[in-house]
């Protein structure tokens, strides 16, 4: 590590601020998520504390120059904690028209606006909506606007590469990842080391990116823009080896390590879905861990694969979105009446229907709760924040394999693709969470007196049934969709045996609540006029609200869900603590709805369902409105 | 497959001890007890073998069997099946269903399966009618077939299965009844050894809902006149006195004519080897209905990669070029910096 002293922009021409919020938006085929990404690298390498907000249309090349698509990319970076990637953007790199018009209403006031002009010709200006050019009328007054030749500049600086005219300009988004890397005085290497190796096998394309890259720093610092130039210190983080992580990524990680974890091979079986289908190529790659990755015919026989690896004894795994989850639907109850372990990863999306397959929402939580047929529950867990989809992704797969049941593991499309840094732990203090397989006969016949295996014999502590996987001699048994009597497993139809399974499936799932943690609370613990509750990844938004809000003066507490089936044992006390209790959620109220069924609390709901996360400003708004709301 | 170490079985050692519940006189007995029969001679552990069903009468099949078994969900049998025999390519593995349970519902499934060549043997008990569902039409009965959902006679085209397995890519498809016990195992033998997916319809009377429906073909007075046996490197000939044969004609088609007006030498030879399956799918389509001659036997049996060894194949290889996978290092494989 070089001292950051010596790194480029840190020797005292830069103003300190101790965070900033850039948003880059440009065509759905300009790089802007790239742009985004490696800005963000870089951020996380040099020490700030960092999070993202990847928003992209659903469409891979969008008609260019449109307004629908518009692909956006949010940072937050800063010299202390952080938990979310900010509310406002202060600063908007736009590369088009139409992303101007897209996210202007996003920037704050006075913010800074660095454009791509040779984009506002008048055809760009026309798909993008607009009448007159706003460069050149008093529409952006009030806001701090940085005019840069981008795509000249950038064509004249890649000539010496030897890139053809017409490839020239697609190095501008490195031209504005140069110039912003000057304007925030971010280290240069790391990026100069990613374009390197990204583009090694195209070594014309890799000098035009380099050389891009180089002139927008250059421009930053030969230019007026002398002014504009800040510093963000790295932020106070626990000692140890850091990472840049998204939810997807860590997931995958997760999974990976819980089938080391429980000594059990994994088996992926998957379709490919938006915004789940990066777990399934980051599996796919880790064959050396003996993990088989099997890419489905549909959804269905994605889980149908995975219940077969799961009977013949591999910790078996499905990964989908909000469609997907229905389409399981029938398989997992087949699941829990088999009470085989599995795992349903559900990174949830937009709906109903195909609705918002690129942007986030939470409103799958009803269906992973109540969404099959007959009496079927099973338990859910819940990521909050990208780096923690590692620990979720470990929790959800020792509870299956412990209590032989199928789990659903909720994340959605913010967690999946937003980032931040992750101080990676040391493998050697994760969980065991292996089991043991049958490898006798537990039963006696009593008409032949051979000794032979019960399949439904159950742990008396768990509740958990007996695994005997095929292949071990002797424990041959059949297991079915049937209801089945406890202990034989023989079908049976009898109505005192129906209602027994169907308290038993209950009471061991609900028995969980004794291995999981109690919630925590947190805040005004003692005194708080308002319990805020949360899931989810609406975790960043709401500890800032309530940080900002006790700064405030207000009373607030604050409590956040991992185990939503069970929930934790202590949770009805917790909410009955409180005189109120808010519930920011991105569906309508599911989880507000569960607690007032559950334990009739007045849990009131902040709804929020337009595809992107809470902002903490938002949060805010509803925290001060249940507040002053007269009991 | 075969192992010095399978201990001898009989019949009974593959029988579980849960009653049968068939309807009197259902065909579905008869092919239980043909594999049952089948089971001690096929050189393989009861605990290395499992069945695997959907939903429907036939799909009660692994209750009845003392080896592992998975009664699923309508339909799904094929996918549960793979992903066993992909995580476990050490065992045996058998899906049995109906032509609803595989051809309607579990009709996905079934076709990919067969394409990916996954090691399985799936029997097909091929009834022509729902039963466990008290007798609506199936996408294997005949245009116009009268049922409690098709009053007026069916509208729905059937399916033909050894067509659609073999446009699916089958590489093992075969066709049995189930009132010749010794055929059947003959074919169930040929499908078990097989290393792929195996397919096999098995003409079976539902005396119940859909009675008589092969009689035309399978009962002892018919079956010289109206079964084509198929054999590899035969003649396709078929009639008491071997009379009758299929020839390919100059347009391409298959047609049963009489060896004497032909003469032996223009008789088709069965070649169930051959790696296109233009020849198989012809002798598919050699009779259009249950009411006309109709081949029985393998109508193909090729060797191509079969899928879960290629994926256990690839894990070896990706361990042998990385080593065992080493967590630590994984979570250390992107860009790290230190505080």
């Amino acid at each position: 590590m070089t001292d950051v002293q010596d790194r480029p922009g840190t020797s005292g021409n830069a103003e300190q601020v101790d965070h900033v919020v850039i948003r880059f938006a440009g065509d759905s085929g300009d790089g802007m998520q790239l742009t985004g990404e490696r800005f963000t690298t870089a951020s996380a390498i040099f020490g700030n504390d960092l999070a993202t907000l990847p928003d992209f249309p659903a469409e891979i090349r969008a008609p260019t120059g449109t307004i629908f698509g518009v692909s956006a990319f949010q940072v937050q970076i800063a010299d202390h904690d952080i938990t979310n990637p900010g509310d406002a953007p202060s600063v908007l790199v736009c590369m088009n028209p139409a992303a101007l018009a897209s996210e202007l209403d996003r920037l704050e006031p006075g913010g800074m606006i660095i454009v791509n002009s040779d984009e506002f010709d008048e055809r760009n200006l026309t798909k993008a909506g607009y009448t007159e050019n706003p460069l050149e009328n008093d529409s952006l007054v009030g806001y701090k606007v940085i005019l840069v030749p981008m795509t000249s500049l950038t064509k004249e600086s890649v000539k010496p590469s030897g890139v053809k005219t017409r490839d020239a300009e697609r190095s501008k988004n490195f031209f504005a990842l140069g110039l912003v890397s000057w304007m925030y005085t971010r280290p240069l290497d790391s990026t100069l080391d990613w374009i390197k190796e990204r583009f090694a096998k195209t070594e014309m394309v890799m000098n035009a990116n380099i050389l891009a890259f180089k002139a927008g720093h250059a421009y930053g610092e030969t230019t007026e823009l002398a002014g504009n130039r800040y510093s963000i210190k790295p932020a106070p983080q626990p000692a140890g080896v850091y990472t840049s992580i998204n939810g997807n990524m860590a997931l995958a990680w997760g999974l990976v390590a819980a089938g080391q974890l429980a000594k059990l091979p994994i088996f992926l079986g998957s379709y490919p879905i938006t915004p789940a289908s990066d777990i399934l190529h980051e599996l796919a790659k880790h064959k050396s861990f003996g993990i088989r990755t099997l890419q489905a015919e549909d959804e269905i026989a994605g889980i149908g694969t995975a219940l077969g690896a799961a009977f013949g004894g591999h910790l078996a795994i499905t990964t989908t979105s909000g469609p997907g989850v229905a389409l399981k639907s029938e398989t997992m109850s087949l699941a829990i009446s088999l009470e085989l372990p599995l795992v349903i990863v559900d990174i949830q999306r937009g709906g109903p229907s195909t609705g918002l397959p690129t942007k986030t929402e939470a409103a799958d939580l009803m269906m992973a709760m109540y969404g099959r047929h007959g009496e079927s529950p099973l338990p859910i867990i819940a990521s909050y924040r990208p780096s923690q989809c590692f620990d979720a992704a470990i929790e959800a797969c020792r509870i299956a394999v412990k209590y032989r049941t199928p789990v659903i593991l909720l994340s959605d499309g913010y967690l999946a693709n937003g980032s931040e840094p992750w101080l990676l732990p040391d493998v050697s203090t994760l969980p065991d969470i292996s089991t043991t397989f049958a490898a006798e006969p537990n039963h006696v016949n009593e008409e032949t007196g051979e000794p032979e295996h019960w399949p439904y014999v159950r742990d008396p502590e768990t509740l958990a049934r007996s695994w005997a996987l095929p292949g071990t001699p002797g424990l041959m048994h059949r297991i079915g969709g049937l209801e089945k009597e406890d202990g034989s497993g023989n079908i049976s139809y009898t109505p005192e045996n129906h209602a027994h399974m169907v308290q038993t499936r209950a009471a061991k799932i609900a028995g969980i609540a004794k291995d999981i943690p109690e919630v925590e609370v947190t805040g005004d613990v003692a005194d708080a006029d308002l319990l805020v509750l949360g899931w989810g990844s609406t975790w960043g938004a709401i500890i800032t609200a309530v940080d900002r809000q006790r700064a405030k003066g207000r009373k607030v507490a604050q409590a956040h869900l991992t185990h939503l089936n069970p929930f934790p044992s202590n949770l009805g006390e917790v909410l009955r603590r409180y005189p109120k209790v808010l519930v920011p959620e991105m569906n309508s109220g599911h989880l507000a709805k569960l607690v007032r069924a559950e334990f009739l609390v007045d849990a009131r709901t902040s709804s929020k369902v337009r595809g992107v996360p809470f902002t903490a400003a938002e949060v805010e708004v509803a925290i001060e409105a249940e507040l002053e709301r007269k009991l | 497959m075969t192992d010095v170490q399978v201990p001898l079985t009989s019949r009974k050692d593959w029988q579980s001890d849960q009653e049968v519940r068939w309807c009197p006189g259902c065909g579905d007995y008869s092919i239980l007890t043909a594999v049952q029969l089948l089971m001690p001679e096929l050189g393989v552990n009861r605990e290395n073998t499992v069945f695997v069903s959907g939903i429907g009468c036939a799909a009660r099949f692994p209750y009845y069997m003392n080896t592992y078994g998975m009664h699923s969900i309508h339909g799904r049998a094929p996918a549960i099946a793979t992903g066993l025999a992909v995580a476990r390519p050490d065992l045996d593995v058998w899906v049995v269903g109906g032509d609803g349970d595989l051809l309607s519902i579990g009709g996905n499934h079934l076709i990919h399966a067969l394409r990916r060549n996954v090691n399985l043997t799936i029997l097909m008990f091929n009834n022509q009618i729902y039963g466990l569902t008290k007798g609506q039409f199936s996408p294997t009965s005949e245009l116009g077939k009268v049922t409690k959902s098709s009053p007026m006679g069916s509208v729905d085209a059937p399916f033909n299965p050894l067509a659609v397995a073999l446009g699916a890519g089958a590489t093992f498809a075969a066709r049995t009844h189930d009132m010749d016990r010794q055929h059947m195992q003959e074919v169930l033998r040929r499908a078990h050894d097989h290393k792929g997916a195996a397919f096999v319809e098995i003409f079976q009377n539902c005396n119940v809902f859909n009675d008589g429906q092969f009689e035309a073909l399978t009962t002892r007075a018919n079956r010289d006149d109206m079964l084509i046996p198929l054999a590899h490197g035969k003649p396709v000939r078929f009639g008491k006195d071997k009379e009758k044969g299929v020839i390919i004609t100059s347009d391409g088609a298959a047609r049963i004519v009489d060896v004497a007006d032909v003469g032996e030498d223009a008789i088709l030879v069965h070649d169930e080897a051959r790696a296109e399956p233009g020849l198989a799918f012809m002798l598919a389509h050699l009779a259009s209905s249950v009411t006309q001659p109709t081949p029985v036997g393998v109508f193909r049996a090729v060797q191509t990669t079969e899928y879960s060894s290629a994926n256990a194949r690839q894990l070896a290889a990706a361990q042998e070029r990385n080593g065992a996978g080493d967590l630590s290092a994984l979570l250390h494989s992107l860009p790290t910096w230190e505080v």
